[in-house]
């Protein structure tokens, strides 16, 4: 079952029977690290400053910016069958789904709540 | 969910379980079914993350008004410890594939250092709220049924049953207004009102409590018969971050914002929200705290994986298990990725 | 063309005997009780499940029979007899929702069954699977008990340990559910427990199905079982801890009174509905999908014709799954709901009958010119078209606004979900129960007793509910024990009817229990399927395949198998004398 391209030999270590490995470069993991301390410190920043309904729209995306680095680096999706990732986004689109209808139907009977 | 004791070597490898024809079959089964896990935790914690949307977008100034009390320093400095945690969670796995014993145990040994540097943040964070009297439940001071003398948690314990009691008889006392109406503007501030009064009738012979030694250099604000005893946060520090800004008068804090906005504070609050500003803590004390237990859990399969490989259980062969704890660990972060913003910096 | 895909571990002539079954395998309790082998485990669920389903099942007549007369029928003291009935009918939809209907299929014949048909040795994950199990056994226990203890104590004033039972129906609604003074904390407890075993049998499942098959089974040579399996399993994953943080966020509001569901304090009750219904909405499919898996299995083998259709088939299974979280508000048209949402939830809902009724199309024209054969599981197969056309149309009737502001909480949604959930996935349990009993004990049933059961089933069922239908319509609301005059004929013929379905039920399991202990001895496929199940021997050895299959061919083309009235099954066609 194995999928793995043959790239250089510092990524790939033969394991088991016919078991490709791909093993993350330490410059990749440093580089993503160094991506989301500065991302950290880019939300904290964006609230020192008033800019309305952006601030929540900002501070969502840069989490989702981080969200990214660690799903697709930290946890290798990046390098890995892409049937992991649709687990992943199947997730999350789901989650959106409900949010996204329960805030609409509850925003919507608020007047009735007064 | 492993499969390491598999006593079939059909293929030269003795960790292979039985029904997996090959290791590859096995490790990237192993690795579907704890990125199907980690699946299900998303849609748990999306739970909560929807209850935080609503409240939030329904009353986003409570929201911002209680946020206040939340340590944005020590918020951010968790962040941080996370995420490198993180980074050495990942760089463990490295080192397990390429069969650097030394290195995996350093990358665990730091991890495991990592969430314990987490989770001592949070306690100072939770103890300061707790002394602060903005606990869960009943125990916090915004709560339409808090009873005073009970806010320090001595009687968080017996709490839940005084505040049961204590509920059902402020319950009726505060009459029709409390059970039937879904809060209308007037029967909201009676019942604070009289929830406050009732409930300090009820308490057996306590005499008022002194003022909470809350939170560090009180801003003076005007107290009049509709705002509460508790001295607002100064500019949201509290805690290990107020030492600081103690320590160094000329420090900007966050809760300084330019351009001039009205920042809304919990005098500021409409009657009807303000007996709402309980939700906040109550949605931030059940996000963190269901996400503190799986940070604690995470510490526990680490420290198994450390035993492990201080053993020398692993290596270029063999390594599964620390690649989908670390599946599970980045989980961790991610959420907290997401709570911090949404809890730490509302503006 | 297939390989050699007999891997029966039949012994041939001058051939070694057979490996021994895999109930022979090993002897002793602890030998099932610490098995990692699924189809074990599919069996203990079995007796599990059995129980469970006789205890709501024994709830069931006593609430029909305190409704056979308006006004207190059980106990004298009103307020006593409604309190208790308030008991009953809660432990009689806990029960049956989540130990009987929700586990059911998956748990019992998906277990059982879904390694065989992939030719694998097992689940993908063994001892996640018998943890599964531990936590349904453990925490069903644990559930029952609390429910039952408040049962025993509103009826009988025995003052047991178990925090006061649950009057609140299954459904938990606050406000009632945080201030009732019934042990919902500990109910709730219990149903999270059962939640993870639901979900760990969904994460097996669907990594079973992407890793175990065999190289030249690809997607769309699966058994459309292995489609249904897979769909539920999705739903499973994704719904299920939904329903794990509202119950916690109830357990919070009561223990803490957190205030986040209670209007006094803050909160809202609406958003409750909200998180119940996203899990419980689409928990219904994962009742109904299995069902429809089977029916595919079971038309298509006993009528001896190709199933028709396969990939529309295959493909509404996941629509199914998909298009089931988007309609959770249609439980919820009544309870302040914006407009706005009952209106988009209403259209959704009409769409996710589409995907139910390419289904029942296909099944049809699997049926037409088919060699229809009537044994037991086809029986109880035609049933489940019949009843779940009804149902599925009374959900048409509940879809529509107007309708539905009449019918919500009336005796007319009650039959609906009964047609649904036991015409239907009643009917298709026993179904593949039959169709596979064969296969799991090495054992042929009755076809008379069994006829007797379907036909006794099949007419109490109907006594039972179609006149709940009439009743409702005409006002009579659930969950009530008192009624008025007027809807007194309907719920004696309803009791009647459920008295009658009860008797054909323990027929049922009296064919059952007579199979074991005299049935005729099973033949490895006694009916002629070529899915991968029945090309090993009946019971299957340990590892189901004396060898691995390589590639299955078409589950669905029988024409390699010819009758063979020694075994009184079916071989394969090079096999037969000439």
């Amino acid at each position: 079952m194995s999928t793995h391209p043959v790239p250089a030999a510092e990524h790939e270590v033969h394991g088991a029977d016919d078991l490709h490995v791909h093993v993350m470069p330490i410059r990749i993991l440093v580089t993503a690290f160094a991506i989301l301390m500065g991302l950290t410190f880019l939300t904290v920043a964006v609230t020192w400053f008033d800019l309305g309904a952006a601030n929540l729209l900002i501070a969502l995306l840069v989490a989702v910016a981080k969200a990214g680095v660690v799903a697709l680096y930290f946890m290798h999706l990046r390098y890995d069958k892409p049937f992991l990732g649709v687990v992943l986004i199947t997730a999350l689109l789901m989650v959106a789904l409900f949010i996204s209808i329960a805030l609409m139907d509850t925003t919507a009977y608020q007047p009735d709540v007064q | 969910m492993s499969a390491h004791d598999g006593s079939h070597h059909e293929d030269g490898s003795p960790h292979l379980a039985h029904h997996f024809d090959s290791t590859t079959q096995q490790f990237d089964t192993v690795k579907l079914g704890m990125w199907v896990f980690l699946a299900t935790e998303i849609l748990m914690f999306g739970g909560l993350f929807c209850a935080y949307a609503v409240y939030r977008r329904n009353h986003p100034e409570v929201f911002e008004a209680a946020h206040f009390y939340l340590d944005t320093t020590l918020g951010a400095i968790n962040t941080a410890v996370l995420i490198s945690s993180s980074l050495t969670m990942a760089w463990a796995v490295r080192c397990a594939q390429l069969g650097q014993k030394k290195g995996l145990v350093l990358c665990l040994s730091l991890t495991i250092l990592g969430g314990f540097g987490f989770m001592g943040i949070k306690t100072v964070e939770y103890s300061h709220k707790w002394h602060a009297g903005i606990w869960m439940g009943t125990s916090n001071r915004f709560h339409p049924l808090h009873v005073e003398g009970g806010g320090h948690g001595t009687e968080a314990g017996a709490g839940s049953h005084t505040g049961t009691g204590a509920a059902t008889h402020a319950g009726t006392e505060a009459g029709t207004g409390t059970g039937s109406e879904t809060g209308s503007g007037t029967a909201s501030g009676t019942e604070s009102g009289t929830g406050a009064a009732s409930a300090t009738g009820t308490a057996p012979g306590a005499s008022p409590p002194p003022a909470p030694d809350l939170l560090v250099a009180d801003v003076a604000r005007p107290s009049g018969p509709e705002h509460t005893s508790i001295p607002l946060p100064s500019r949201g520090e509290s805690g290990l971050s107020a030492l600081l800004v103690d320590a160094d008068p000329g420090h900007t804090t966050s809760g300084a914002l330019e351009g001039g906005k009205h920042e809304v504070h919990v005098e500021d609050l409409a009657d009807g929200d303000r007996r709402r500003v309980h939700i906040f803590f109550q949605i931030y004390f059940l996000m963190t705290g269901l996400h503190g237990i799986h940070v604690l859990v995470g510490m526990g399969l680490l420290t198994w994986l450390l035993i492990r490989s201080i053993a020398g259980v692993f290596g270029p062969r063999r390594f599964n298990a620390v690649e989908i704890v670390g599946l599970y660990w980045h989980l961790v972060d991610l959420i907290w990725i997401f709570l911090f913003p949404l809890l730490y910096l509302i503006h | 063309m297939t390989t050699s895909t007999d891997t029966s571990a039949r012994a041939r002539p001058g051939e070694k005997a057979s490996p021994p079954s895999y109930l022979e395998h090993s002897k002793g309790i602890r030998s099932w009780l610490f098995t990692i082998d699924h189809k074990r485990i599919g069996v203990m669920y079995l007796w599990a499940v059995l129980g469970a389903f006789l205890l709501g099942g024994l709830f069931a007549l006593l609430l029909r029979t305190e409704l056979m007369n308006p006004g207190p029928t059980l106990i004298a003291d009103e307020t006593k007899a409604w309190d208790f009935y308030n008991h009953m009918f809660t432990l009689h939809g806990a029960v049956m929702v989540f130990l009987f209907v929700i586990p059911a299929i998956p748990a019992i014949l998906g277990n059982f069954i879904l390694p065989i048909m992939l030719g694998a040795k097992d689940v993908a994950f063994p001892r996640l699977n018998l943890l599964s199990f531990y936590l349904y056994s453990l925490g069903g226990l644990f559930f029952v008990w609390v429910l039952l203890s408040g049962v025993i104590e509103a009826g009988l004033d025995i003052d047991l340990p178990g925090g006061g039972g649950l009057d609140t129906g299954w459904t938990f609604y606050t406000p009632y559910s945080t201030s009732s003074s019934s042990g919902v904390t500990a109910a709730t407890l219990g149903a999270f427990i059962l939640g993870f075993s639901s979900i760990l049998t969904g994460l097996n499942f669907i990594s079973s199905i992407h890793m175990l098959r065999p190289e030249g089974m690809t997607w769309f040579r699966m058994p459309l079982m292995l489609w249904a399996l897979y769909g539920t399993s999705i739903i499973q994953i994704l719904a299920t801890p939904v329903l794990a943080i509202t119950l916690l966020l109830l357990v919070a509001e009561r223990t803490l009174k957190v205030g986040i569901f209670d209007p006094a304090l803050g909160g809202d009750p609406v958003l409750y509905q909200h998180f119940f219904w996203f899990y419980s909405h689409p928990a219904v499919y994962i009742m109904i999908l299995p069902g429809m898996g089977i029916l595919s299995e079971v038309i298509s083998i006993h009528s001896r014709k190709h199933i028709f259709g396969y990939r529309f088939i295959a493909y509404s299974s996941i629509a199914i799954a998909l298009l089931g979280f988007l309609v959770w508000g249609h439980h919820m048209f009544t309870s302040g709901q914006s407009a706005l949402a009952n209106a988009i939830f209403s259209l959704l809902t009409f769409s996710v009958s589409i995907p139910s009724a390419i289904k029942v199309f296909n099944w049809l024209a699997t049926l037409y010119k088919g060699a229809i054969a009537l044994s037991t599981p086809m029986l109880y197969a035609l049933g489940f078209i019949l009843l779940f056309t009804i149902g599925g149309l009374t959900g048409l009737f509940l879809g529509a606004l107007s309708v539905d502001i009449h019918f919500h909480d009336t005796y007319f949604i009650v039959a609906h979900f009964h047609y649904v959930m036991m015409g239907s996935t009643l009917f298709a349990f026993l179904s593949g129960m039959y169709h596979w009993w064969p296969k799991i004990f090495g054992k042929m049933t009755s076809p008379r007793l069994g006829w007797i059961g379907a036909v006794l089933v099949f007419v109490g069922f109907n006594l039972t509910f179609f006149v709940q239908f009439v009743a409702g319509s005409q006002g009579m609301p659930r969950r009530y024990a008192n009624y008025p005059e007027q809807f007194t004929i309907y719920h004696q013929i309803s009791t009647i009817g459920a008295f009658v379905l009860g008797l054909g039920l323990f027929v049922v399991l009296a064919d059952w229990l007579w199979s074991l202990r005299w049935g005729k001895k099973a033949p490895a496929n006694p009916w002629g399927g070529n899915s991968l199940e029945w090309h090993c021997a009946s019971p299957p050895p340990l590892e189901n395949f004396a060898i691995a299959p390589t590639d299955a061919g078409d589950p669905y083309r029988f024409d390699d198998w010819v009758r063979d009235e020694e075994t009184g099954g079916y071989v394969k066609r090079q096999e037969s004398p000439a």
